[in-house]
């Protein structure tokens, strides 16, 4: 870390933050600048702070639930899903299968839809200001099925401890396979305006390196980590919710730069469909609600849960006193971990990197913050 | 027939007068319309919401003053090419070997920075 | 004395009607920018105020005349209030020797569609248009913050890096057509090749000047400090750069002032390289009956789409539009009109196509970091334009 305080009288200390159009929310980063080349940056974070460890001790285990949803607020359906298992595992239940088939399809469309948010808004970061629109346009498709199933467009509690609290609509199974079929030849489209574009490989290519040795002692994951040419991902690793009956590839990049990860994300939404066009075609019927009592108190223990959230390792460590409130809920969110390595990947670049760099690490500050 | 000199640089007095007037009128318009609340806050610079650090009126990297010598030095350079290039038909191929030899010594300059790496704006890492 | 007293009045008028287009202009092509970049990216764009949006860059205007002006103590007075007044003068300035259309005769009074024909009118427009880095650089620097300061010497260097290449493209066309007035480059361009291809400087021999025309769009584009050079207002690194600390109207004359640039480079390129007013193939074409075809289309379109479902509100007002577009394009009908009218027409419409292209390429294209942006400039632009010069020169000494 550059210690900012004493400056060297050819250095100027430029605040990126938390008032800035690309630091994506209220992420505040003091750069150390030497002319326009960066000496050292350093996050600070908190601005967002809302406490949501703490306030899971005062809530039934229940009642959690939706809090979670509020952290990385583009991927709510993620947060979801692994807070449930976290619980279903302390308390030993599982999800039937249906239950376990129409999460894998809700979670991939939501990291189809965190996936897209990402690209628009480093694009825009990157000075193009088209590809953000078609990206909104796609995940419009996405928010409506997430609404016609449970209500709710962004943080949508989709999911209950032991299962889910709603049987899927009727069209369900046909508009997931509408967007399946209608999404690739959008995502040629984005390629088309971005990837062989020389000035977006220009801006990318080389920039905000991150090699397999930085990203392990950091303890980067998802899509940065796999940029780095590390084939490490939680859904082929540890498989959970039924994940290992699906046929899937882990894309992975080799140089470990910007263009790298927005091609492992590209690659990515494209898997996400293939999953979901399994998902649905399998998709068993039967009870959607494993067996879970009204009032829960999960046996005396802890356990830790993680899954592939679009961002990276999404975490939970709960603990159990056998009452209806948990003990500590602790949260390891990828966002925070990851935004780490932004001082080893800005060094030596230029302030425009900066921007570009922030945006491929695909933060978002409430997750960051809790 | 060309006009006189006053024919012809009259209206570019006209026209600078009309465009001082256009936007001196529309700064004390904006000046006088405008609301004014001021307070601590709005007073200070933006810097993303943070009390800045330092100068803004530093010092800053020597880089830009070698563009401004670069340009001071090239650009009497095409300003030569201009006559050159208007009475160019007269001139033949004698003209074209004398700026030759011109273009040849700028050149030498030119390429002279370049290896010197003036033109490299950021040499990436540390 | 007569004919002094008429040729002044003559010229105060030209001025006014000049200025007057100009600022209409101004104000609509920001409408006409939102508009296009909304079509691009699937929205609508302004269509709340007037019909189609049409009254938008008024309540614009007046929005921003009536806001807070506001000076703050930090800065640097006089000059932080000189510099947008500074951008925007002197970018309405350069107009003045635009050339526009021929002689023409309105009213009895013979005239020629352009304020004065400097005998230096190239260089003139250079020289005025180079001071404007001071608008933007002493705006930054007076602003005391830092991300005006880094906008305002970001846009310094890349100006003067520009303005290289800039004058060197031109240098070509001003081997063939051996004349600094913008009256004389336009004649020079007149006639066919082969009964159809336009003597423009783009298709002139000896040598077209392609090479130099796209080296001058480049820097143009970069001079004018619009995607993909749009670093020194590059929103996403430096906040809004050299104006961050400027409100009100200030705020917006650094716009008028780019949007006018936009305007004199684009004319340039017209009177440049493609040939001015001059219609693109000779009359025996009957290209003179193109503005009452265009005409003929816009009405077409509209009263046609005005029928669709998506008209909505606009049903009616696209319907007076429609029949507008046509009664203009009957007038062309007219011999005097048409004389009158298509000079300005071919001009309008050449320079307009390097408007849509700007606003099309910032719907398109991501934006350069700074050393990619001062390596072009210094390592690609620069040497294309010299060789471009020089082979010119030497073909026109061979062949010329």
């Amino acid at each position: 870390m550059p210690d900012v305080t004493f400056l060297d009288a050819n250095e100027l200390v430029l605040n990126m933050g938390p008032q800035h159009p690309s630091t994506h929310g209220v992420l505040r980063v003091i750069l150390k600048l030497d002319g326009e080349k960066v000496l050292g940056c350093e996050c600070v974070i908190g601005y967002l702070h809302r406490g949501v460890e703490k306030i899971a001790e005062n809530r039934t285990w229940m009642q959690f639930a939706p809090y979670v949803d509020r952290m990385d607020y583009v991927a709510a359906v993620s947060n979801g899903l692994g807070y449930c298992l976290a619980v279903e595992k302390l308390m030993s239940v599982e999800a039937p299968p249906r239950a376990q088939a129409v999460r894998v399809i809700l979670t991939e469309l939501n990291r189809i839809t965190s996936h897209l948010l990402w690209l628009g808004t480093h694009a825009l970061d990157i000075g193009a200001i088209t590809p953000v629109f078609y990206c909104f346009r796609e995940r419009e498709e996405a928010l409506k099925i997430f609404e016609n199933y449970c209500g709710a467009r962004l943080t949508t509690h989709a999911f209950r401890i032991g299962g889910l609290q709603y049987e899927t609509y009727d069209t369900f199974e046909k508009e997931v396979l509408a967007f399946c079929d209608m999404f690739p030849a959008k995502v040629d489209e984005y390629e088309e305006l971005l990837t062989g574009n020389r000035i977006w490989l220009g801006r990318t290519r080389g920039v905000g390196i991150l090699t397999a040795e930085d990203c392990k002692d950091f303890g980067v994951t998802g899509p940065v980590l796999r940029a780095s040419g590390v084939e490490w991902d939680l859904r082929k690793a540890q498989p959970y919710s039924g994940y290992e009956k699906y046929d899937f590839a882990i894309p992975t990049g080799r140089n470990g730069d910007t263009f790298d990860r927005y091609i492992v994300r590209i690659q990515e939404m494209r898997q996400s469909l293939r999953i979901i066009r399994q998902a649905v075609e399998g998709l068993p019927t039967g009870p959607i609600m494993g067996k879970v009592p009204k009032v829960m108190k999960p046996p005396v223990g802890e356990c830790y849960v993680s899954i592939e959230a679009p961002k990276g390792e999404l975490g939970y460590f709960v603990v159990s006193d056998n009452s209806t409130q948990p003990y500590r809920v602790r949260v390891r969110p990828p966002s925070f971990v990851n935004l780490q390595a932004l001082d080893r990947m800005c060094r030596g670049s230029l302030i425009a990197d900066v921007v570009a760099i922030i945006g491929t690490i695909d933060i978002v500050l409430g997750e960051v913050d809790r | 027939m060309s006009p006189s000199y006053p024919e012809a640089y009259f209206p570019i007095l006209l026209q600078v007068g009309l465009a001082v007037l256009v936007a001196g009128g529309v700064l004390v318009t904006s000046h006088l319309l405008g609301r004014r609340v001021r307070n601590k806050t709005k007073d200070s610079p933006y810097e993303c919401g943070i009390t800045p650090v330092g100068d803004a009126r530093g010092r800053f990297s020597v880089k830009f003053y070698l563009v401004a010598v670069l340009f001071i030095l090239f650009d009497v350079e095409v300003v030569f090419l201009f006559p050159w290039a208007v009475v160019f038909r007269e001139l033949g191929l004698f003209g074209f070997f004398s700026m030759l030899l011109y273009m040849a010594l700028i050149l030498a300059g030119f390429f002279f920075v370049w290896k010197k790496g003036v033109l490299d704006w950021a040499k990436r890492g540390r | 004395m007569t004919f002094a007293l008429s040729f002044y009045t003559l010229a105060v008028v030209k001025a006014l009607v000049l200025l007057g287009i100009l600022l209409i202009t101004l104000v609509y092509i920001q409408w006409v920018e939102r508009k296009l970049i909304a079509h691009i990216q699937g929205r609508w764009g302004p269509n709340r105020v007037g019909p189609h949006g049409l009254l938008q860059p008024i309540a614009d205007s007046l929005k921003l005349l009536t806001k807070e002006d506001l000076t703050p103590p930090h800065v640097h007075k006089l000059i932080f209030v000189m510099a947008p007044f500074l951008a925007v003068s002197l970018a309405l300035i350069s107009i003045a020797v635009i050339p526009f259309g021929g002689e023409v005769e309105v009213f009895g009074v013979r005239t020629t569609l352009q304020l004065t024909d400097l005998n230096i009118g190239l260089l003139f427009i250079f020289a005025v248009t180079s001071l404007g880095v001071y608008g933007i650089a002493l705006g930054g620097w007076a602003s005391n913050n830092k991300y005006s300061l880094f906008g305002a010497l970001r846009s310094s260097a890349q100006m003067l890096s520009y303005e290289l290449s800039l004058s060197l493209g031109v240098v070509g066309v001003l081997l063939l057509s051996g004349s600094l007035s913008l009256r004389r480059i336009v004649d020079s361009q007149a006639g066919y090749y082969f009964g159809f291809l336009p003597r423009w400087n783009v298709f002139h021999g000896p040598l077209p000047q392609l090479v130099g025309f796209l080296v001058y769009l480049t820097a143009a584009f970069a001079e004018t400090n619009r995607v993909p050079f749009d670093l020194p207002e590059a929103e996403t690194e430096l906040v809004a750069g050299f104006h961050t600390e400027y409100s009100s109207m200030k705020f917006a004359l650094f716009f008028m002032a780019e949007y006018a640039n936009m305007i004199t480079v684009a004319c340039l390129a017209t009177v440049l390289f493609f040939g001015g007013w001059h219609a693109p193939l000779p009359e025996s074409w009957g290209i003179q009956y193109a503005p009452l075809v265009v005409g003929a289309l816009v009405a077409g379109l509209l009263l046609y789409h005005s029928q669709g479902a998506f008209a909505g509100k606009q049903r009616r007002s696209m319907q007076v539009f429609g029949v507008v577009a046509a009664l203009i394009g009957a007038a062309f009908l007219l011999q005097p009109v048409r004389v009158l009218f298509s000079p300005l027409f071919w001009f309008a419409a050449k320079s307009g196509f390097f408007l849509f292209l700007y606003i099309w390429v910032r719907g398109t294209l991501p934006r350069f970091r700074y050393d990619q942006l001062m390596g072009f400039g210094w390592k690609v632009l620069f040497p294309v334009g010299v060789a471009n010069v020089l082979v010119t020169a030497l073909m026109v000494a061979l062949f010329g």
